[in-house]
């Protein structure tokens, strides 16, 4: 388990909790309408209630908060360069300046509340995959976007892709790290030299890791059809969805905690 | 009773789109059900193609083939699937994350209800040694339980034969013998198994050994005729004896175990306790 818990971006880790037994629609229903709710919100205080309820709702489904936290090692280098971005171009009481270009209290104060932001979406979307299952997730996109196959969306497809996609991200990451381990052992370098230098370096770990990508993908398919995948039509589930009155409750507590959260921070702003 | 049969190929050929060369060539094969048939044969000697062939993965592109239980899509209607196969590395195979959920891929795809599909995942799991485990991930599994996973799956379509393409290539020994114990089982049961391999040790159950050579059977004969061939005469087919198999024949040269005493570890037991144990 220690392995999995160093990625848990599309980690899933079982436990019987009443977070992991609600139905995937449920959940990626309210996932979807935080990450948008997390857009409508700006002040740290409203974030600090959103970064609390998180916790709570970690608490409840037994993940340890240090695995939602490593979450957002993926996207570090993304908020280290927003908020550069933000504190170096928001114009603003000046504080220093680097090469000539200033730096603001204001661009500080933005840097901070869209990282908290953005660290709070990857955050939210891990819960997501830490307390369902890929399969799950599966039959939940795919129940959810099951009204828009009549109108041709291959919902089955595409639910099935980012099944597929989430199963193998730890295997694309430990494929990636034993290529590194064999091209460190004919003596490539990825520690020294510049970020340039370092980015090159890693074009020999790309070439035989897409190679292996391709190779998997044709074996997986293959091995698919051979356990008599045909897509959608006529599948049925060991766990058929059940949206059960527990599942309304989340939802409606959800819809009432963000709407107290807002209206606060309307109060707030006034 | 004769048996029935459970797969037929009669003159069938196989090229791959865009190559001109056949990987498989003038193949007539007669498989009966409850066979246990071992496929060995070099790499690039066709064995793989012939497997899928057989799985009806592929169709041959001359002569034809016929499956017993119809149709895949047939057997779909009754629920079962007419074979099933557990491929080399079980990282290419394994569709879910948790176990059950691998399990009931098969089932789900051949429409069960879900309380027949979870009577077959505990079932499948328990016959590979995996019960209990139904909510653990894969990939905290060993290589060893990942292909007793593979091969659970596999038995979860409840297919009337077991297509098994070098599945014992990656595992240890200790899990080779639980693996091949589980194939063993399956195939009292009544199973049909078409097993693919170059090594030779891991077919000691096998009723019948084809080689394929060149995309071409070159013999098919029962496992008894198979071991009491020369290891010289094998070497020319690329085959090596297991080194048991080899003692036996530096026995039986030396005149130290008679021709008709069987390279069986049983046999060779009894002739020696018999022989000298008194």
């Amino acid at each position: 388990m220690a392995n999995a818990y160093k990625i848990a971006l599309g980690q899933f880790i079982p436990a019987d909790t009443p977070v992991h037994s609600l139905d995937p629609r449920a959940k990626i229903i309210m996932v979807m309408a935080v990450i948008i709710l997390l857009f409508v919100t700006h002040t740290a205080a409203a974030f600090t209630l959103w970064f609390l309820l998180l916790m709570y709702v970690a608490r409840l489904s037994k993940i340890p908060a240090g695995v939602l936290f490593s979450s957002t090692k993926p996207v570090l280098i993304l908020i280290i360069f927003t908020s550069c971005l933000h504190i170096f171009s928001v114009p603003g009481e000046k504080l220093f300046s680097v090469f000539g270009i200033s730096a603001t209290k204001e661009g500080f104060i933005l840097a901070f509340l869209i990282s908290f932001r953005l660290a709070l979406i990857v955050m939210y979307a891990s819960l997501l995959t830490l307390t369902t299952s890929p399969s799950r997730i599966s039959d939940g996109l795919e129940g959810l976007m099951s009204p828009f196959s009549r109108i041709g969306l291959p919902s089955h497809d595409i639910a099935m892709m980012i099944t597929i996609a989430l199963r193998f991200i730890p295997t694309l990451f430990e494929e990636t790290s034993r290529i590194i381990k064999a091209q460190e052992s004919r003596g490539a370098d990825f520690e020294s030299g510049g970020p340039v230098k370092r980015a090159m370096a890693y074009i020999p770990v790309l070439v035989p890791l897409f190679v292996i990508i391709f190779r998997r993908a044709d074996n997986l398919a293959v091995a698919m059809e051979a356990r008599g995948y045909r897509g959608g039509s006529c599948r049925t589930r060991l766990n058929p969805l059940r949206w059960r009155k527990c599942d309304s409750m989340a939802v409606i507590l959800l819809g009432v905690l963000s709407a107290l959260i807002i209206f606060g921070e309307r109060l707030l702003v006034r | 009773m004769p048996r029935e049969t459970q797969f037929i190929l009669s003159g069938a050929e196989f090229s791959y789109p865009g190559s001109s060369g056949k990987v498989l060539s003038g193949i007539d094969l007669e498989i009966r059900a409850g066979e246990w048939v071992a496929l060995l044969g070099s790499n690039g000697s066709g064995k793989t193609t012939l497997l899928k062939i057989l799985s009806a993965l592929l169709v041959p592109t001359q002569g034809s083939s016929f499956i017993s239980g119809s149709s895949q899509d047939d057997a779909a209607c009754g629920r079962k699937a007419p074979c099933a196969m557990v491929f080399q590395n079980p990282e290419d195979q394994i569709v879910a994350s948790t176990l059950e959920e691998e399990v009931a891929f098969g089932p789900e795809n051949l429409g069960c209800p879900a309380e027949e599909i979870r009577r077959r995942v505990t079932h499948s799991l328990e016959a590979c040694g995996l019960s209990g485990m139904e909510k653990q991930l894969v990939s905290s599994l060993s290589g060893g339980q990942k292909q007793r996973l593979a091969l659970a799956g596999a038995l979860a379509m409840q297919p009337a034969a077991i297509l098994l393409d070098e599945a014992l290539s990656m595992l240890d020994p200790q899990s080779r013998r639980a693996f091949t114990e589980i194939i063993a089982s399956e195939h009292a049961k009544g199973r049909t198994i078409v097993q693919v391999t170059h090594r030779i040790e891991e077919i000691r159950l096998a009723e019948r050994m084809l080689l394929l050579k060149d995309g071409k059977i070159e013999f098919d004969m029962p496992r008894e005729d198979f071991f009491r061939m020369r290891s010289e005469d094998l070497a020319a087919f690329g085959l090596e004896l297991p080194p048991f198999e080899k003692l036996c024949e530096i026995l039986r040269i030396r005149g130290l175990l008679p021709e008709s005493c069987a390279a069986d570890i049983g046999a060779v037991e009894t002739y020696i306790y018999d022989a000298f144990g008194k």
